[in-house]
């Protein structure tokens, strides 16, 4: 009789991820059983501290020194340096967008209800604070967040990729005010993330023909024995491609970034912008340097072409943006430019790896964070139908309330990366490894990388002109008379910008601090 | 064979040790004041002058534990912090430390000595001003930045003294800002300023590519006391420097308007202070690149003279009372540097005549400021005369003031100018006698002050009622006057300055004695006496028009200060701007135009791009679609090259 050997899990160094996928199952529990009125009152306390816990959790891997070098879970799941560093951004990032997402009046009362109706007006008369399903579909969210950059093998990434991807469609539908435009994003959001969802599958597929197997070491050894030019090899790695690009919203598909920003309730907006970004990226990492690392000379002209036009894209499109969500939107698709020429930049020595490693770790945690609160500061400025997302609708806004705006104004420059905040040390370290890589002996992408560099300078530039042209319409236009009212934020929120724009100042002034951590983290790479 | 200068030794602990808290003091009391604005206002001027005095107290603390050290170990250095890191594994490049010797000590004396009794002086002259807290902060600020002037080690730290305290002035030029003339005034001494500032940092490039570092400590050691090209360059791009800081020709030109500022601040930074850095810097440098003897001191001896001459006829012809005073000062500091260009035997009565010259002009421009304040702000002395009787106290500190700097025996000035005009005719004849001429008109032009504003008629302006001012304001005037009188003698005559600063500045083999008799010194006498003699017959004996009579092409000359200006306007300012016009067409028409172009493009094209986005998840799906074929195209195509 044959028994089925039972699979050895490392509980220990998978921890933080049980630990946030276990709030999350007693979240639906508490929304099944708790009283209504209960049901916020738990959540609320239940989500920070999972959040809270699991970050600790990660932090005594990384104090003790006992980061895994193996993968976990019979070689599911990579804990390594990298990972540890990835989920404790995340983690950091999800913490202060609760605390957004806390604030009263971004979530609509019942979704279900058609906009307008009178169950609408009913169910808001009766529930008021929203759906309490927000917080176990965030839990979700973001453990699906976690496990996507650590998967170790192209199925779990899959399952990551639709655990974290599913809650999000259903968020993005939940705004509170403009439903239309809310549902709008939540059904495009759906429909592309199936779409590219369906090319990942096909992908691995592909790949699986090609190499027999789904583990990235293994593709990365079949590739080592293989021709490298199989026709099953090249489509797979384009499919898988495509649907690890679409997530982190690289040109030519990022349709949906600017629209599903837009519609979705800010709060949520700035969790996708933050945590989403930051795991899809490090997805890409795993899957490009791990399990394409023999592949190089095929991809690395593809990702550079990839790399060029989001930058281009991104920055351009962002000119013409009328409404603050859709700005902050191609901006990030922008940003997702710059963190390509840093996945780019892997070419020889384990050396040169570790510091592009670390350049793109540092950069996603600095950007990430500032993107929250940017956000942060969105949901403050409202009109009497709510947020105030038309541009116009901010001039004057530095006269009215001088220090909103200021803040506000220092997350642009950190974006456009101006010296003294951390934006600035995020683009130079991207782009500082992307030029030493050019420069390894036997780059045949030596002088391609240079040109990408100056690709990405040149976008930098046109990006700046955007982000300062707010901060003049802040500063120097003079306040619509029925301008927008500035509400008064709640304790979260003021915390949330508090902690973004103290890393912000903080990294830009003392940038040795982050880069220390980031370094420590890359220089153990990643678990092959 | 002039005396070794002293090593420079490292030093810990004591006052010494803790000698920044100098510069703490009174830029922490700028901190608060400037931060905590409006709600200092009841206390912050008494802030303010506790912060200056506290810097004092630490100034005299530290002076006394210098003079605990022997002769050769009276250099003391006190590391403080890497300023500039080197490269990994090499030493930092700019080690910020301070250095208490007798040189940067004397200064801090001076500074902070009459730095204090002029913050206690604006109390009182600043009493009726809303902003007198933010006046307070910024005089605070100026003691910390020019502490830090004299006291850094390194050419590094000097600067950014010599910058803040460039920042200061224009602050306190321009404190009354919503006057023009003070606005316009403030961004001239800036704008100046900037020309010297340029020649100082060009020069301390140039140390730095030279000599690999811009510590004294190092330069000493590096530099051969032979001058060649090199040094020579540096030495005249730090002249520059002290031209532009110290008004001296052909950087004169701002000292005159920054009369523009409240009267305590002419008085610290526009003649006790600040404009003395020029000289600080000539000093402190002497041993690297103005050995004696070398052509960049030749520059400074006869930048010197020539500037004294030209403030001293300036002097002669201005009615404001302040404009007159500020012509005074170039014309002093003019013999500071000239005394400064003479080299080891020079720099004694050049420091002497600086501290003497804190005490005696600080003491008549504030006693220029007590008549302001007793009439109504006027400055013109056509308006004054006969005051002496009713500002008896203000009268008196000024005469003694006045006596001091025209030289008269036994008072300060006496023994320290007399001392750089010995030593001049000594060492370069024709600018000594130069600078015995300078000391006639100086007799001149002082006395006419003295006449038109104390003595003769009254012709004062009918809602003018003159009053002695108040104690606050008189007390600070006798103490400097009492400095005016007895320190020039304590310092000169048996050579205690000199022997003093030798550790720092070096000396001649052979001291100094000092000739009540001397040829020189009667010639100097009688010059005086001969000026003062013809500004009586001008000024005093006869009544003194109320308006200015048109005067000859001379006195237009001088009016018009030796038409600097006119030269400026002409030789700078009209090209400048037909620079700037020209800059500015080419700006607009092609970089612009370049720029505004790619700009359009830029523009026009994310506004063709934006119809992409249509906002159909259809046509998303599309371009996902169209990405993923362009995608495998391409990889096959890659991997099939």
């Amino acid at each position: 009789m044959n028994t089925i050997p039972a699979p050895t899990i490392e509980y220990g160094t998978l921890a933080p991820l049980l630990v946030v996928f276990g709030a999350a199952i007693i979240g639906v529990l508490v929304e099944a059983f708790a009283p209504r009125y209960l049901r916020k009152a738990i959540h609320v306390p239940l989500t920070l501290l999972s959040l809270f816990g699991a970050f600790a959790l990660v932090l005594v891997q990384v104090l003790r020194g006992q980061v895994a070098t193996t993968a976990s879970a019979m070689g599911a799941v990579a804990v390594d340096g990298p990972s540890l560093f990835i989920w404790g951004v995340i983690l950091v990032l999800s913490f202060v967008c609760v605390l957004l997402i806390n604030d009263e009046g971004h979530f609509v009362a019942s979704a279900a209800a058609v906009p307008g109706s009178a169950d609408e007006e009913e169910a808001e008369a009766e529930g008021g604070g929203g759906h309490t399903e927000v917080y176990p579909l965030v839990l979700f969210a973001v453990g699906g967040m976690l496990l996507f950059p650590a998967a170790h093998d192209l199925l779990m990434m899959f399952v990551a990729l639709e655990v974290m991807s599913l809650p999000l469609y259903l968020l993005c539908g939940l705004a509170r005010r403009r439903r239309l435009l809310s549902q709008e994003a939540s059904m495009k959001y759906f429909l592309l993330g199936a779409f590219s969802s369906a090319f990942f599958l096909y992908g691995t597929a592909m790949i699986y023909g090609y190499a027999g197997t789904v583990s990235l070491p293994g593709i990365n050894e079949a590739l080592a024995k293989g021709s490298g030019l199989d026709p099953l090899l090249m489509l797979g790695l384009a499919l898988l491609g495509v649907g690890l690009l679409f997530k982190i919203g690289a040109a030519p598909f990022h349709a949906w970034k600017p629209d599903v920003y837009q519609g979705a309730p800010t709060p949520i907006t700035a969790l996708m912008a933050s945590g989403t970004l930051v795991a899809a990226v490090g997805a890409v990492l795993r899957v490009f340097w791990v399990g394409l690392g023999n592949l190089d000379w095929n991809w690395r002209p593809i990702i550079w072409g990839v790399a060029a036009l989001t930058m281009i894209v991104g920055s351009i499109l962002a000119i013409t943006q009328t409404d603050i969500k859709r700005m902050l939107a191609y901006s990030s698709i922008a940003h997702a430019g710059f963190l390509l020429v840093g996945v780019m930049a892997t070419f020889g020595t384990a050396a040169q790896n570790a510091v592009s490693l670390k350049a793109i770790l540092f950069y996603l945690a600095v950007y990430s964070i500032t993107t929250v609160g940017a956000f942060a500061v969105v949901t403050l400025v409202r009109d009497p139908g709510g947020e105030a997302g038309h541009l116009s609708r901010w001039a004057g806004l530095g006269k009215r309330s001088p220090m909103l705006a200021g803040v506000f104004a220092f997350f642009l420059l950190a974006f456009a990366g101006i010296p003294l905040t951390s934006g600035f040390f995020g683009k130079y370290a991207v782009f500082a490894a992307a030029l030493n890589s050019g420069t390894q002996p036997g780059d045949s992408m030596g002088g391609w990388m240079a040109g990408l560099v100056v690709v990405g300078v040149v976008a930098s530039a046109i990006a700046a002109f955007f982000y300062v042209r707010v901060i003049v319409l802040m500063f120097f236009s003079e306040p619509a008379a029925d301008g927008p009212a500035i509400a008064v934020p709640s304790t979260g929120t003021v915390a949330v910008i508090a902690v973004s724009l103290l890393v912000t100042v903080g990294v830009g002034l003392y940038p040795e601090s982050l880069l220390g951590v980031a370094n420590d983290a890359a220089h153990s790479l990643f678990i092959r | 064979m002039e005396s070794q200068i002293a090593e420079i030794t490292q030093h810990t602990g004591g006052v010494i040790g803790v000698s920044w808290l100098m510069i703490a003091f009174p830029l922490l009391g700028a901190f608060i004041l400037l931060v905590f604005n409006r709600f200092t206002n009841r206390w912050g001027h008494l802030l303010g002058v506790a912060m200056s005095l506290a810097s004092f107290v630490v100034a005299v603390l530290a002076f006394f534990e210098l003079i605990g050290f022997g002769e050769e170990a009276r250099r003391r250095a006190v590391h403080l912090f890497e300023f500039i890191p080197g490269m990994p594994g090499e030493p930092p490049m700019v080690d910020m430390g301070l250095l208490i010797d007798p040189l940067s000590i004397s200064f801090a004396l001076l500074i902070t000595g009459v730095g204090s009794l002029i913050h206690i002086y604006s109390i009182g002259y600043m009493s009726h001003d809303e902003h007198r807290r933010r006046f307070f902060a910024y005089l605070n600020l100026f003691v910390a930045a020019m502490l830090l002037l004299v006291l850094a080690d390194n050419y590094v730290g000097l600067f950014i003294g010599w910058e803040g305290v460039g920042l200061a002035s224009y602050l306190l030029i321009g404190f009354w800002q919503f006057k023009p003339s003070a606005a316009v005034a403030a961004k001239k001494a800036f704008v100046v300023n900037r020309v010297g500032d340029f020649g100082l940092l060009v020069g301390m490039f140039v140390i730095w590519t030279t000599f690999g570092t811009l510590a004294f400590k190092d330069l000493a050691a590096q530099t051969s006391g032979v001058e060649n090209g090199t040094t020579l360059a540096i030495g005249l791009l730090l002249l520059l420097g002290a031209c532009g800081k110290s008004a001296q020709l052909p950087l004169q030109s701002w000292l005159l308007d920054a009369m523009e500022g409240p009267t305590p601040v002419s008085a610290l930074i526009h003649a006790a202070t600040m404009v003395t850095a020029g000289v600080y810097l000539v000093v402190r440098s002497g041993a690297f690149f103005f050995h004696e003897g070398s052509g960049a001191a030749l520059a400074v001896a006869i930048v010197g003279a020539a500037t004294l001459l030209a403030g001293a006829i300036i002097g002669c012809a201005k009615d404001d009372i302040k404009k007159g005073l500020a012509g005074s000062t170039m014309s002093q500091i003019g013999y500071m540097m000239l005394g400064a260009g003479l080299g080891p035997a020079g720099y004694a009565f050049a420091i002497g005549h600086l501290i003497t010259h804190g005490f005696f002009k600080a003491d008549m421009f504030l006693g220029a400021g007590s008549v302001m304040h007793g009439m109504n702000d006027e400055v013109d002395m056509r308006k004054y005369g006969a005051l002496r009787k009713v500002m008896p106290v203000t009268f008196i500190t000024f005469f003694i003031g006045y006596l001091a700097i025209i030289g008269f025996p036994l008072l300060s000035g006496y023994f320290t100018k007399d001392g750089i005009i010995e030593t001049a005719v000594h060492h370069q004849p024709v600018l000594g006698w130069l600078a015995v001429l300078g000391a006639g008109i100086t007799g001149f032009y002082m006395s006419r002050m003295v006449f038109m504003t104390f003595f003769g008629q009254k012709r004062w302006a009918d809602d003018a009622h003159p009053h002695e001012s108040p104690a606050v304001m008189t007390w600070p005037l006798i103490i400097l006057s009492i400095g005016s009188i007895f320190l020039g003698g304590y310092l000169i005559l048996s050579n205690t300055l000199m022997l003093f600063l030798s550790p720092a500045v070096g000396r001649p083999a052979e001291l100094p004695e000092f000739h009540f008799t001397s040829v020189p010194g009667l010639a100097t006498l009688a010059l005086v006496a001969v000026g003062a003699a013809f500004a009586w017959m001008r000024y005093g004996r006869v009544e003194v028009p109320a308006v200015q009579p048109r005067g000859n092409f001379l006195t237009t000359f001088a009016r018009r200060d030796l038409y600097g200006d006119a030269l400026n306007e002409s030789l700078f300012m009209r090209p400048g701007q037909w620079l700037t016009r020209i800059a500015v067409f080419f700006d607009n028409r092609g970089v612009d135009g370049l720029v505004n172009g790619l700009a359009a493009g830029i523009g026009g094209s994310s506004g063709r791009l934006r119809r992409i986005q249509t906002g159909f998840a259809r046509t998303y799906a599309l371009s996902i679609l169209i990405g993923a074929a362009l995608l495998t195209g391409a990889l096959l195509l890659v991997g099939n090259i």
